[in-house]
Parts: structure tokens; sequence; C-alpha cells
């Protein structure tokens, strides 16, 4: 048996902020990975799968990402952690899933643009992009559960 | 890593697949597309929205049970099961339909739906962090 850890009231707020914009921001790159698959393997829906990919990348992943960043600055500053192993490993997969996210939006805007033609390199990166931002980011949903040393 | 912190885990994890189901649905009725959303969309709504829910109620209970300042009968945890249950019946007349591959329900009733599933899973996820009388 366990005893839960008790969290004071004022973080509840900045954690429920930078988790809602956690889980939206997985969701949304959930949503982008599925449209961008779907449109490699079929090819006659190419144009709406890539459009929409592109417009779930620009309106969902990446004002998702600044809710869960904002989040994790308020709470980190109620908080007073300082710099434990698991907030390290939150904030290298936050950063660099930033840019990740930045270069897979301007590749599903490209592959947007092909149009009929299908997505070919463009969405196949976004795909890959999108899979190593999916595990990233269930190695710090780890961090934060587990909070290593 | 203990029990509990393996618990944790997957529960939020399962969490976070129900809500890329919950938001893969909002898509489907939203956004449009018809058979090509349906097709790219579809499935990865039914699974993750299903393998989700199945893991954050099982692997919640663990968590109820594993810890000893819970218990089943606290209230926070059976607004929990009551909002999960609610959330869970909305889901179930869109997924029949985009599974049958039939008609889906009709553009006003699905987004109805559609809003049940995502206040039962917001008020879920408040009542997760805020813990009422825990």
């Amino acid at each position: 048996m366990m005893v839960a850890a008790i969290r004071p009231d004022a973080w509840n707020l900045p954690l429920l902020v930078h988790v809602t914009g956690a889980m939206l921001l997985v969701a949304s790159l959930g949503v982008v990975l599925a449209l961008m698959a779907g449109s490699l393997r079929w090819g006659e829906h190419a144009e709406v799968l890539t459009g929409l990919a592109f417009r779930a990348s620009l309106v969902g992943v990446l004002p998702a990402y600044v809710v869960m960043r904002a989040g994790a600055e308020w709470i980190a500053s109620e908080a007073a952690w300082g710099e434990p192993a698991w907030i390290g490993i939150g904030f290298v997969t936050a950063d660099g899933g930033l840019l990740l996210a930045i270069i897979a939006t301007v590749l599903a805007w490209r592959a947007a643009r092909r149009g009929a033609h299908g997505p070919a390199g463009a969405g196949r990166a976004v795909v890959g992009l999108s899979i190593v931002m999916l595990v990233a980011y269930a190695v710090a949903i780890w961090a934060m559960t587990a909070k290593p040393a | 890593m203990s029990l509990y912190e393996w618990l944790l885990f997957f529960h939020v994890l399962a969490a976070f697949l129900f809500v890329v189901g919950l938001v893969a649905y909002g898509v489907l009725v939203l956004a449009g597309g018809g058979v090509a959303v349906r097709r790219a969309l579809g499935p990865a709504a039914i699974g993750l929205w299903n393998a989700g829910g199945i893991g954050v109620l099982v692997l919640g209970i663990g968590l109820a049970l594993e810890v000893d300042a819970y218990a089943l009968w606290d209230g926070w945890i059976l607004a929990a099961i009551v909002l999960w249950l609610v959330a869970s019946a909305a889901a179930g007349p869109l997924g029949r339909g985009l599974r049958s591959g039939g008609a889906p329900p009709d553009a006003g009733r699905a987004r109805l739906l559609l809003a049940v599933m995502a206040l039962a899973t917001t008020a879920l996820l408040i009542d997760m962090i805020v813990k009422p009388g825990a």
C-alpha cells in the first residue's frame, strides 16, 4: 500500500492548464499522424487528408504546445522544485518537441500544397517526426508521473 | 519503480489515449471530409477511445486500491466513474455508426454526443486533478 502525495490547492489550476495543454498536444499530434499516414496510404484522398493534417498541426499542435509550456512554467514557479532530473526531461522533450513541431508543420504545409499529387517525402517526414514526438512525450509522461531522482 | 508509480504512469498514459480518441472523434464530427477522413481517423478514434477508456478505469481502480488515502467509495472517485459512464454512453452511438460503415448519426445529434463526451471528459480531468474531498 502507498500513501499518496498531497498537493497544495494552489497547484491545481496551473497543473490543469499544463495537463490539458499536454493532452491536446498529444491528441493533435496523433490526429496529424493518422491523417498524414492515411494520405500516404490512400492517394485518392490525399488532397483532403493532407489539407486537414496541416490545419490540425497549425491550429491544434502549436497552440496546444503554448498552453502546455505556459502551464509548465506556471506550476514550476509555484512549486519551486529546483531542477531535478524529471523536470530536466520535461524541458528537453518540450523544447526539442517545439522545434520538431514547427518543422512538421512546415512540411505538412508543403505536403498540402502538392494537393492531389500526394504528400510524397514531406508527408513521410511528417509521419516520422510525429512518431518521434509521440515517443518523446511518452517518456515525458513517464518522467512527470514517476519523477525519477 | 514502485507498483504505485507504474499504475500512475499507465493510468495517465491511458488518459492521454482517451483524449486522442476524443479529439479524433471531434475532427470526424466537426471537420467534415467525408469518407476520406472516416477511413483515416475512424479506427484510431474508436480504438484509442476504447483502449484509453478501459485503461483509465481499470488502472484508476487499481490506484484506488493501492493507495491508503483513497477508497473506491470516495466522492471524487465515484464522480469520476459516473463521468466515465456518461462519456462512454455518449461515444457508443458515434462508434457504432463508424464501425458499421453505414450512415453516421445526423450532424446535430453527432455534435450533441461529442459535446457530452467533451464536457464529461473535461469534468473528469478536473475531478482527477482537484480530487475534491480527498
